[in-house]
């Protein structure tokens, strides 16, 4: 046994409200400055969409992830010999027009424009170029279904679907969407971390979070191609690649991540989870539709004596098992099973959970009523988002691992209406408890950490024992709108 | 005198701009060292400029050094007629290519407004440098035939006169001034490397094919497992 431990995180979907606050806090603190103002760390994208950068989710045109070679897993960009080979030209790494021009507006023009018949306007300048720019695109340009028929139409999970499932989709009044913010996963079995040719990417041992070496990466882009999320991006003036680097120094002074931190839908959960880290790569190989289970199994009881012990032996610190104990991500992921990790068929073990949308029929138009379900489980079938949409995003088309999810939290509802409303015969409630195989105190717990919890209950940054770190002190304000972490003189271009 | 100080002075000013500029940059400012790519930029020409561009200068460089570092070896290849010429028609041929990539990369970085917003002025200082110099070189292989023995005559001892410290100028003396400019381009662009993104050279990242792929650091000692 090889026990690490893992920030890792839950985002509940059916809380998120799409507000973009998360990508704001972001954006303000890390990446507003030359070269990374089209990284967004953070994202929040509608789904059925294309995603950001633009059909991300596509692998055959984008070539992230691994797949498996016989008993072997190969990044999809190729073996080592063939990663190498693409070093003077990358055929799929995405360019500036996969994401989109970042720009600005001639807001002086407003004010200092000579007085004239019309009204002075604040024309579009691209803040590549410095010159004026036609927009046609942004990083949510298909927000909220906007040019569904374009966007929502080409996400490659709905393109999966039948005719008439996709028909369904887009119905009018029936159409159906949910917001999925991203940032980065800290994967296990990373595809940046495998892809960088020069080894500047890392995984930290203490705490999971990936991070780039600024001075040791030299601007091979292999990792913007191998992460299938595409969460690494090619910082244009600079020559390097940046990712979300999960605000550690926020985390080392305890606190949350900015993100987590501004969530206005509270939707976003964060604890550390003890793995074994020696069952990566046979985990990382099983089928696709076996993999969020494998995931979930690798996943140790923090509580358990015997992995304690091993945990300890393996250098886990005291207070880090602690803090494992009291992980919402723990609950969420393995005690109650309601969490599933995006895309797992990437094999790259990423550690963000989604609690998936609870988007099924729960009431049907009658004549102008809205009267309750007879059956909620039958109405699962007939859902708004087809199972297939949702088991190819969440469980690797895995359906039934998405229904069981489903029941849980049908039957945590039903539970709740039934205490607050009392109009739900009480074999009803039992039934729906039996099929979701949850207990009343389960139920209590789920209902309790989803609504009531406060900011320590849903986000447990563990010690990050700073005082042990080597790089530790420095100021993330210091050099605000100049510079990333980390770095003394500023990265202008002076060769 | 003028070929005294532009053989037998500049190559070495050149060389030690080369590695003493060179390991004071990579010590003091590690995080400017890299390619500078510009793809996310612009693809598709960087495509059909970097790509032949890449290799054939890699080849073209290579035998220029197998000549002078080896040149008992070299005598061999070019000993039989058949070989010199397929070795002349080659090179000719991967020159043709530099010159046809370097035009490319040129007017990609002229006609491409998000790409010449990135460019520096050493950006252009590198790029006209080596126009200049597979210009000169294609002009030398094709109206200075079999380069490559008269290489091993004149280049070679000339540069082995450099690393032990003798000069000998007089081995470039009776060269064509073409020649001539080629030589001293060469180490001009020496010269530009340490300060220019010429520096992503010698950062071959060969350790990748053996490395694990999953790297993690450790902050803090590992207790005995």
């Amino acid at each position: 046994m090889n026990i690490r431990a893992q920030v890792s995180s839950v985002f509940h979907l059916d809380k998120c409200i799409g507000c973009h606050t998360c990508s704001i806090a972001c954006k303000n603190l890390w990446t507003d400055r030359k070269g990374a103002e089209y990284m967004w760390w953070n994202n929040v994208e509608t789904k059925p969409g294309t995603g950001y950068p633009t059909q991300w989710e596509d692998q055959e045109k984008y070539q992230g992830g691994w797949v498996k070679q016989g008993e072997q897993l190969q990044l999809r960009i190729g073996g080592r010999w063939g990663t190498l080979g693409k070093i003077f030209h990358n055929p799929s790494m995405p360019t500036m027009d996969d994401y989109y021009e970042p720009f600005t507006f001639r807001y002086g023009d407003l004010t200092s424009a000579p007085a004239g018949d019309d009204q002075p306007t604040a024309r579009p300048v691209s803040m590549v170029t410095g010159k004026p720019m036609k927009i046609e695109a942004g990083p949510n340009w298909d927000d909220d279904l906007s040019g569904s028929n374009i966007y929502a139409a080409n996400d490659p999970g709905v393109v999966k679907l039948s005719a008439e499932e996709q028909q369904q989709l887009f119905a009018i009044e029936k159409m159906v969407m949910f917001h999925m913010p991203r940032i980065c996963n800290h994967c296990l079995n990373a595809g940046c971390v495998a892809s960088c040719p020069s080894g500047a990417i890392y995984k930290r041992g203490e705490d999971g979070i990936v991070l780039i070496n600024q001075d040791k990466c030299r601007g091979w882009r292999m990792c913007v191609s191998a992460c299938p999320y595409k969460k690494t991006y090619y910082g244009w003036s600079t020559g390097k690649s940046e990712k979300c680097i999960l605000c550690y120094p926020r985390q080392e002074a305890g606190e949350a991540p900015a993100c987590f931190h501004s969530c206005v839908g509270r939707i976003r959960y964060l604890g550390v989870l003890l793995y074994d880290a020696d069952q990566i790569e046979s985990v990382a190989q099983r089928d696709d539709k076996d993999l969020p289970a494998a995931q979930r199994e690798m996943i140790l009881d923090p509580f358990d004596p015997q992995v304690i012990a091993d945990a300890k032996k393996s250098g886990v610190a005291d207070q880090v098992i602690e803090a494992a104990q009291r992980s919402p991500v723990y609950k969420f992921v393995k005690e109650w099973g309601i969490a599933l990790p995006l895309h797992p068929e990437f094999r790259t073990l990423p550690m963000l959970f989604y609690v998936p949308p609870l988007l099924p029929v729960m009431s049907m138009n009658n004549q102008g009523k809205q009267k309750l379900a007879d059956d909620f489980f039958a109405t699962l079938e007939e859902a708004r988002l087809p199972m297939q949409y949702l088991a190819s995003l969440f469980a690797g088309g895995n359906e039934e691992e998405v229904k069981a999810v489903y029941r849980k939290l049908i039957a945590v509802r039903i539970q709740r209406r039934s205490v607050t409303v009392g109009d739900l015969p009480a074999e009803e409630v039992s039934k729906a408890c039996t099929v979701a195989q949850l207990d009343t105190e389960a139920i209590d717990a789920i209902y309790r950490m989803t609504t009531l919890t406060r900011i320590k209950e849903r986000i447990v940054v563990p010690p990050m024992l700073r005082e042990q770190a080597i790089e530790a002190g420095m100021d993330p304000e210091e050099h605000k709108q100049e510079m990333g972490f980390g770095k003394r003189i500023s990265p202008k271009r002076r060769w | 005198m003028t070929d005294m100080i532009l053989f037998g002075v500049f190559p070495y000013v050149a060389v030690a701009l080369m590695v003493g500029v060179g390991i004071y940059r990579y010590c003091i400012d590690r995080y400017s060292w890299s390619s500078q790519s510009s793809q996310f930029l612009e693809s598709r020409v960087l495509f059909w400029g970097s790509i032949p561009w890449h290799y054939a200068i890699l080849l073209i460089l290579m035998a220029h050094f197998l000549a002078f570092l080896v040149p008992s070896g070299w005598a061999v290849v070019v000993g039989s007629p058949l070989r010199l010429y397929l070795l002349e028609v080659t090179g000719l041929a991967l020159g043709i290519s530099t010159l046809i990539a370097v035009v490319l990369l040129i007017s990609r970085r002229i006609g491409n407004a998000r790409v010449s917003a990135v460019t520096t002025v050493v950006d252009w200082l590198v790029l006209l440098a080596l126009l200049l110099q597979v210009a000169t070189g294609v002009y030398i292989a094709f109206t200075l035939r079999w380069g490559s023995v008269w290489y091993m005559h004149t280049a070679t001892p000339w540069l082995w006169s450099l690393l032990k410290l003798d000069p000998q100028v007089h081995y470039l003396a009776a060269l064509p001034a073409v020649v001539k400019l080629h030589v001293f381009n060469a180490f001009l662009i020496a010269a530009l490397f340490p300060f220019s993104r010429l520096v992503h050279v010698v950062s071959v990242p060969l350790t990748y094919l053996s490395r694990p792929y999953q790297v993690v650091v450790w902050y803090r000692q590992r207790r005995v497992r």
